[in-house]
């Protein structure tokens, strides 16, 4: 059997005396949507910071492909193959749709100096090539936005940003994709379009795993083949969506909370 | 893959040669009240072209058909210079914009696209010119080297500061670049082998054996010796500002806007914040430096009060009006900024004063500037369909 693609034990991070992430145990096989639940403040966010090289953990440790990944820096977590959005939509507004998808595509780009300034006609191809690319994936989740790439995001709609952000941690192909409350704000319709486009990106990225933060039950429970389920920063359930969803502690997690 | 029809070029050259016409009319204007006719008049006129629509095609020139355009632009240049090619004060005027566009330049680099405060611009160009002029005092170093040393010890002094820039953020970077540049001035003025508050004298500048000092003579013209400074500073902003667009234009400029916006999010696709940021001072620097040195030559003359923080000030202030982040809006402010007060000689005693009303009446009516910058345009001329 192959190292699973996550495999996170005892991970921790304190902030001062408040403990927001309480020792996590999760795995993540290849291939896989996990659905990461809980009220709010339980510490889904701080996983992913902590995760993705945003906050260093206070203790515990985070294995990618059998590779202890604990405490690297961002960029070193990218580089592996680990890509997110976030919850609060942190694209560069001012930027058009294609260059906000090529801050995600940055392994993949010629990053010497001397071949951007000087390697103009290589640097052409890429640029052509690169921009198929992103078009092709913008396709694949609103055919409309693909016609305009070179849009200022900042005058798009919430639901388009939510897909340009996704489509920036998808075009560097990675194996594992962090996806933080991707429907919020969003209606019903626009959820559902969404987690469509999401399973049809899985089905074509070969072992592409997904990791998902998310409010809706309803998205959780057809989209997820596992959930895990924090409180206070603590597991305190595991399971297919049926099973967790039918935990004593879980309804009451979230029936004291919300 | 380009189905649409190209940009027509003239009314890019139409609005060139008016541009041109008008800053021929303005420099021959004799006093106060014509240079103000002249100035309204170019406003009205702009005002108009933008009402009729007449300004949008000359943009899409200037988009569109770019490489053209910018030799339209430096060909207009020249015919300004050679209206007044033995008149000592307008080249003079002509070779100052150029530095200090090419040195607004390089803060954009800093400023406009990676996003770091540089509020002691006046140390590294004071780096620069004082490197030129030991260098060409007591070595016979080439001088387009000399210009070349000027640039690379302004770099390097810069290098002193990238790590507490780098370190702090917001504010602290900007305290921290107006400390260095307060202290670069106090050192200069106290240092008696660097002249002390009297300066340096620079001699002549020296390239492929002409002296640039001497007013020379082809095909029976005369003309001002300051015409060889004037071509050297402009070779220096072309090349300058070849830099900035490819840099720009390549994904390092992807990633400059990144680090900027969002330093968070360029983390977790694999920027290196650090690297670029050095990357950006460093070049931006050098470009300053260089261009300085350039100018002092010109002028023959350094001394610590070239070097204050107010001189800082404007051009930071010079980016902002321009538009941030767009080369021909610092070319527009830069112009602007150095002719007006020279020709308005009521505005000379209040020129601080002038322009800090101007960046604050464009921060409030114009927050973008007097040329946002456009969207990155990656390859002009090449719009996918
Ligand atoms: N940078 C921070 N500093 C202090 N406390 C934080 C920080 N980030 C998160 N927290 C706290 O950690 C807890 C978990 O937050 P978070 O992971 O964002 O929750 P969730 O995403 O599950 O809603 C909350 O109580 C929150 O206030
Ligand atoms: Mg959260």
């Amino acid at each position: 059997m192959s190292a699973p693609v996550l495999a996170l034990s005892g991970l921790t991070r304190h902030f001062g005396g408040l403990v927001a992430l309480d020792a996590l145990d999760m795995r993540v096989e290849r291939g896989q949507i996990v659905g990461l639940i809980g009220p709010n403040g339980s510490g889904k966010t701080t996983s992913f910071n902590v995760l993705t090289g945003i906050y260093a953990a206070s203790a515990g440790r985070a294995e990618f492909l059998g590779r202890d990944i604990t405490n690297l820096r961002a960029q070193a977590v990218y580089e592996a193959g680990i890509a997110r959005t976030f919850q609060r939509s942190r694209l560069c507004l001012p930027l058009s749709i294609f260059d906000n998808i090529m801050v995600g595509n940055h392994k993949r780009l010629a990053r010497g100096l001397w071949f951007n300034l000087f390697r103009r006609a290589a640097l052409r191809a890429q640029i052509e090539g690169a921009f198929e690319e992103a078009r092709e994936l913008v396709r694949v989740f609103d055919a409309p936005l693909a016609d305009r790439m070179f849009d200022a995001v900042g005058a798009l709609p919430m639901i388009d940003r939510r897909r340009i952000e996704i489509c920036r941690a998808l075009i560097s192909r990675p194996q594992l994709l962090l996806l933080d409350e991707p429907s919020a704000g969003m209606t019903e319709e626009e959820t559902r379009e969404l987690m469509d486009d999401i399973l049809e990106i899985r089905g074509r990225i070969e072992g592409l795993s997904i990791v998902i933060i998310e409010h809706e039950m309803g998205v959780i429970e057809r989209i997820t083949e596992r959930c895990v389920v924090l409180n206070f920063g603590r597991k305190i359930a595991e399971g297919t969506y049926r099973q967790v969803a039918a935990e004593r502690q879980v309804q009451e997690a979230y029936l004291g909370v919300e | 893959m380009n189905a649409a029809p190209r940009a027509p070029l003239w009314p890019g050259i139409v609005a060139a040669a008016l541009v041109t016409a008008f800053a021929v009319a303005f420099m021959w204007a004799e006093n106060e009240w014509e240079v103000v006719g002249v100035l309204a008049a170019a406003l009205v006129a702009v005002l108009v072209a933008r009402r009729t629509g007449w300004l949008a095609p000359a943009a899409r020139a200037f988009e569109m058909r770019e490489p053209a355009m910018n030799c339209v632009t430096i060909a207009a240049l020249l015919v300004f210079v050679a209206f007044f090619h033995d008149d000592h004060f307008p080249l003079l005027m002509v070779g100052t914009v150029l530095v200090y566009f090419t040195v607004c330049l390089g803060l954009t680099i800093q400023f406009g696209y990676a996003g770091v405060l540089n509020f002691a611009a006046a140390a590294f160009l004071g780096t620069g010119c004082y490197t030129a002029a030991v260098l060409s005092a007591h070595t016979s170093l080439p001088h387009l080297l000399v210009l070349a040393a000027g640039g690379a010890v302004a770099a390097l002094v810069g290098s002193i500061l990238i790590l507490p820039v780098l370190r702090t953020r917001g504010h602290y970077a900007a305290v921290v670049t107006i400390a260095f540049g307060l202290l670069f001035r106090t050192f200069l003025e106290v240092n008696d082998t660097l002249g002390g508050p009297q300066g340096l004298k620079l001699p002549s500048m020296n390239l492929l054996g002409m002296t640039f000092n001497d007013n020379f003579i082809v095909a029976g013209i005369e003309f001002s010796f300051y015409m060889h400074y004037v071509l050297a500073a402009l070779a220096l902003a072309v090349l300058a500002f070849a830099v900035t667009r490819r840099l720009e234009r390549s994904w390092i400029g992807v990633s400059l806007d990144a680090i900027r916006l969002d330093e968070t999010a360029a983390a977790c696709f694999g920027i290196h914040l650090a690297r670029w940021k050095i990357v950006a001072f460093t070049l931006g620097n050098f470009m300053a430096g260089a261009a300085r040195a350039l100018y002092a030559l010109m002028l023959g003359f350094i001394a610590p009060t070239n070097f204050t923080f107010g001189d800082s000030l404007v051009m930071v202030s010079i980016i902002l009006l321009g538009g941030i982040g767009n080369p021909w809006g610092a070319a527009l402010a830069a112009a602007l900024v150095v002719v007006l007060p020279e020709k308005l000689q009521l505005i000379q005693e209040y020129r601080f004063l002038l322009y800090a009303a101007m960046v604050i009446l464009v921060l409030l009516y114009r927050p973008e500037g007097l040329l946002p910058r456009p969207l990155r345009n990656y390859l002009p001329g090449w719009r996918p369909r």
